[in-house]
């Protein structure tokens, strides 16, 4: 089923999509299916490994299933430091 | 706590705010922007963060801290927005009763602070060129996603 996700793209990945965030329905289950499907937006090939990924301003796992509603934000290798 | 600011860091006022007759020892890190990253030039550095989250995941972590040794006090300051060669990036204190607890406290929460908070840096060369730092881990990715990287960039420590 189609839910609508809100996206938000950091740093390297804003830069990439050239927009800072996206309300848009989507079939994906997980955030890991979600980044897949966004490749083409965020410019990264990999799911997970250095990137991480946050739900509703919550650290989440790649594997956290998605909601209708929920805002995810998509956060390239981090650097703080 | 877990403090984010676009202001200098006073590192002179947050020990002062540490100050505790208790406390038999304060240990601190201190991360500063330098002029050089394999072998670049850098001229100034450009922190993007993601606050909400720096704020709460890093309070976390200082909670965790705190679980973990018999510490009096932690804090936690990390710039954001734009800054030249030498400004302070990054402090934390903390204050305990033995030294071994402050260090091992100290040295924790920076670690962690660096791998888990939503921080991004892009550094600005000399030749005018910049890059975001630690996006060589997608290098091996280049060609599928288009942008530059050229092997020199990143990984800094």
């Amino acid at each position: 089923m189609k839910k609508k996700i809100t996206v938000r793209y950091f740093a390297l990945f804003r830069e990439h999509a050239g927009i800072s965030g996206e309300t848009l329905e989507s079939d994906a289950d997980d955030a890991a299916s979600l980044f897949e499907q966004l490749k083409h937006r965020h410019g990264s090939a990999e799911p997970s490994a250095h990137c991480k990924v946050a739900i509703n301003d919550e650290m989440a796992d790649w594997d956290s299933p998605l909601s209708d509603g929920d805002v995810v934000l998509l956060f390239p290798p981090v650097a703080g430091g | 706590m877990m403090h984010m600011t676009e202001r200098p860091i006073r590192t002179d006022e947050l020990v002062d705010s540490l100050r505790n007759p208790a406390a038999g020892a304060y240990a601190s890190f201190e991360g500063w922007i330098r002029n050089h990253n394999d072998g670049l030039d850098v001229k100034r550095l450009e922190y993007e963060v993601y606050a909400p989250l720096c704020v709460s995941e890093g309070t976390k972590i200082i909670e965790e801290a705190h679980a973990r040794w018999s510490i009096l006090h932690a804090e936690c300051v990390h710039r954001s927005g734009s800054l030249e060669i030498g400004e302070c990036a990054v402090w934390v204190g903390v204050t305990s009763v033995h030294r071994d607890e402050a260090f091992d406290a100290c040295r924790y929460i920076i670690d962690q602070v660096k791998v888990r908070l939503p921080i991004w840096k892009k550094e600005h060369y000399a030749d005018g060129d910049s890059g975001w730092v630690n996006c060589e881990r997608c290098g091996a990715h280049d060609g599928e996603h288009g942008h530059q990287h050229d092997g020199r960039k990143g990984h800094a420590r």
